[in-house]
């Protein structure tokens, strides 16, 4: 059982770093190192600048 | 564990590692391994043999690659050095630089190089047999495809993540910065139509295909819309539903074909022509997490299980090989599904997969960015591009396991076959195989399509192949007609993702371009600029997808090699500077890691443009044949192909462009490789070595745990 769950758990890991899910943590990690007073931005207009960057940084995606 | 790693400064060098005499027992092994399998593909004549072996040869020679060659070129060549900071380190913003996890990182490194290029070119050349394919691919890969990707890889990351055409620039010079600048965007333009020709060749009269691929761009909007606004930024659970979405839209498809709303879904060639040049625009300039990101999200999802599952599915059906390992059309070069004979032209119709040019932009974009140790560019940069190259081998199986008559009735040009299962199977016939009217009828009924006959492109052979392999192993003969179209889908979901994020890169690389000439239109922000360059983009790849698909002559016979040849010239480019890297930074005694490959690519490019230009054959020189129709037209005569006036001026006109466009990739290469061997020569008589641009030494502070070199054996799929 515990196997299952670790395997589980890696996978959902993998996942959520792999799409970027995982990136809004790191950013509130940083955030709160860096500007400890700030409050940190929510979910949702972290989203936004996420995208606003992907859309002025297009990456080549090959064949 | 030995360290792999040989630092250039810091500490001091370790001494020669010994291998242990277990982890010397294993690799004896392998090699005995992957040399069997190899004495078995070399050895059979006449009798058919199991696709494991194909599979077995791949991978104790990646395994062995991998574990030799490319620790070889990050110690001796590269120097990697673990204790100097990468710019995911020193630059670290949380944006553009972050330390990532190189299991993650080589994830997202394959889900940018890889797509629907690997699973084309090896399916056409199963034309020439099973043999010259694989001996291509897998030595290709390994001398020249990893080695290029690796080391562009590196020379970014030293460079902070600079751009291919940026690191040409600096360390060539203007002229041949600007000339790769400008070849990247036509070989670009090129590599769009085609992939997008092989969706419209895919798509045509076929309304399941359709149906299910159109339902995607519903299910991203709605993904989109989700992420957006109901659900923030869970990417995972959205995709697992954009998943269960396109499976149902699978079925939904074969629900649409049988009710009386199939009418609605049968489209013409010129139609899905159209759509996608409307469908590319939209892409460009609509916001990216409308369409863009969960189409990419969707298609990554689905490319690492759909390979995961054609691993799985070989290795349990086993299927055996029907083609011959080498056919006739390897030494006659009269082949109907690409011309010409196996040197030069077997190297460029397999481009992804071996040696991919393109991939130098993707290992010099994002990726350098985000590397946590400098010794991780080999697993990947290496590792990735080996990975690629086991999908390009599993296509290759799945194109061979068909028997061979049906194969040259999909994949011969509609003017040799003729309209009817009847005049297929007799073109067929002339062609030295034979297939029955009854058993293309037959197969086409086993997938639910119409017809079969003459469905150029490679992504409707790779389905039945695909769909013969997995129903073998999952559901049976009932389910192979869902299987073919969960591989259309497949593979029309990587092109399409693939010319989604190709508009937008060369729309910013036009505007980026054009912004020098007049500055407003070079403003990312202002719309109609975007609009404008945008539309010039999918004109330009619209042109050429149209001509392709209305060519009386077969538009893949004629545009394949012109994509393959383009490909491949950038890969020249990108080994090029590497190789005058090297020589500037000292290397010259290593400069053969990439000069090597240089010459054989420099030697199969040339070949083949040359070819096509100046060959007196019309079956292969583009400017031959046009002077062939060009007569019939002075003489009022009809020929093979046309089948009015109309026609053979389509077919003068398509030749005289596909030369020029042949010949201006050849000047623009040329132009680099002379600037470089200028600029390698006055390296070799500089007694200071030149400047480079690579940033200065920093020490790292970050550790990174569990820092295993060892690759896991047969851990490459």
């Amino acid at each position: 059982m515990s196997t299952v769950r670790k395997v589980l758990g890696a996978l959902r890991w993998y996942a959520r770093e792999l799409t970027g899910e995982a990136e809004y943590d790191r950013y509130c990690d940083r955030h709160r190192r860096r500007h400890p007073r700030a409050p940190v931005p929510t979910r949702r207009e972290y989203e936004v600048l996420r995208t606003l960057h992907r859309e002025q940084h297009p990456q080549s995606r090959c064949c | 564990m030995p360290t792999s790693v040989m630092p250039e400064s810091g500490r001091e060098a370790p001494g020669r590692s010994r291998m242990s005499p277990k982890s010397v027992a294993l690799w004896i092994a392998v090699a005995l391994v992957g040399a069997l399998a190899w004495a078995v593909l070399a050895l059979s004549r006449g009798e058919e043999i199991s696709a494991v072996w194909l599979v077995v040869a791949a991978l104790g020679s990646y395994a062995i690659a991998y574990r030799f060659y490319s620790r070889f070129i990050a110690r001796r060549v590269l120097r990697v050095d673990d204790t100097r900071a990468t710019p995911a380190e020193r630059l670290e913003d949380g944006v553009d630089y972050h330390p990532t996890d190189k299991r993650v990182l080589f994830g997202h490194h394959f889900a940018a190089i890889a797509g629907a290029g690997p699973l084309v070119g090896p399916v056409l050349a199963a034309q020439m047999g099973y043999l010259p394919g694989t001996i291509w691919i897998i030595a290709g890969v390994i001398f020249a495809g990893a080695v290029q990707d690796m080391i562009v890889l590196f020379l970014s990351m030293r460079r902070d993540g600079k751009s291919l055409g940026q690191m040409a620039r600096d360390e060539i010079g203007k002229v041949g910065g600007a000339a790769a600048l400008i070849g990247v965007f036509a070989i670009m333009i090129i590599l769009l139509a085609v992939l997008a020709m092989v969706v419209v060749n895919a798509l045509a009269e076929s309304p399941w295909g359709t149906f299910s691929v159109s339902m995607t761009i519903p299910i991203a909007l709605f993904m989109g819309f989700y992420m957006r606004y109901l659900r923030p930024g869970r990417v995972v659970e959205t995709s697992l539903i954009g998943v269960a979405l396109l499976l149902l839209a699978i079925l939904g498809g074969g629900w649409i074909q049988d009710s009386s709303l199939a009418e609605y879904f049968v489209w013409s060639p010129q139609t899905l022509v159209f759509c996608l040049v409307g469908y590319g625009f939209f892409a460009s300039v609509l916001p990216v997490w409308m369409l863009l990101a969960p189409r990419d999200y969707l298609s990554t999802f689905m490319k690492v299980g759909t390979i995961a599952l054609m691993a799985v599915g070989v290795v349990i059906a086993a299927p055996n090989l029907k083609a011959e390992p080498v056919t006739e059309f390897a030494s006659t070069g009269a082949g109907p599904v690409f011309a010409g004979s196996l040197f030069p032209f077997l190297f460029i119709t397999i481009a992804c997969g071996a040696l991919s040019g393109f991939h130098a932009l993707v290992s010099s974009g994002t990726t350098p960015k985000l590397i946590q140790k400098e010794s991780q560019v080999r697993l990947i940069g290496y590792g990735s591009m080996l990975t690629e190259s086991f999908v390009a081998v599993m296509a290759l199986i799945a194109a061979c396991v068909l028997e061979p008559g049906l194969f040259y009735a999909m994949n011969s040009p509609a003017a040799l076959l003729g309209p009817t299962v009847d005049t297929a199977s007799e073109a067929v016939s002339n062609l030295g195989f034979t297939i029955t009217p009854d058993q293309l009828t037959a197969a086409a009924k086993a997938v639910e399509e119409e017809t079969l006959v003459g469905r150029s492109g490679g992504a409707p052979t790779l389905a039945v192949g695909m769909s013969e392999i997995f129903a073998g192993v999952f559901g049976g003969a009932g389910m192979k007609a869902f299987w073919y179209h969960f591989a259309i889908m497949f593979e029309a979901l990587f092109i399409l993702t693939t010319v989604d994020a190709g508009t937008r890169v060369g729309r910013f690389m036009l505007q980026d371009m054009l912004g020098n000439v007049w500055k407003p239109i070079g403003r990312v922000t202002w719309k109609p600029g975007i609009w404008i360059t945008s539309a010039l983009v999918v004109g330009a790849w619209g042109y050429f997808l149209y001509a392709g698909v209305t060519d009386p002559l077969g538009g893949i016979k004629q545009l394949f090699p012109l994509f393959g040849i383009a490909n491949q010239l950038l890969a020249a480019v990108a080994l090029a500077v590497t190789t005058t890297v090297l020589i500037k930074s000292g290397r010259l005694r290593w400069a053969w890691v990439t000069g090597i490959p240089l010459a054989w690519d420099v030697a199969v490019t040339f070949t083949a443009g040359w070819q096509k230009i100046f060959s007196d054959n019309p079956a292969i020189g583009f400017f031959a044949l046009r002077d062939k129709y060009a007569q019939a037209i002075d003489d009022g005569q009809l020929l093979p192909g046309a089948t009015n006036m109309d026609d053979m001026h389509t077919i003068v006109l398509n030749n005289t462009v596909d030369g020029v466009i042949m010949a201006v990739f050849l000047l623009l290469v040329l132009t680099v490789l002379v600037n470089c061997a200028v600029v390698c020569v006055r390296a070799v008589r500089a007694r200071e070595p030149l400047p480079t641009t690579e940033a200065p030494y920093v020490e790292s502070r970050i550790d990174v745990p569990e820092h295993s070199e060892e690759p896991l054996v047969g851990a490459r799929s």
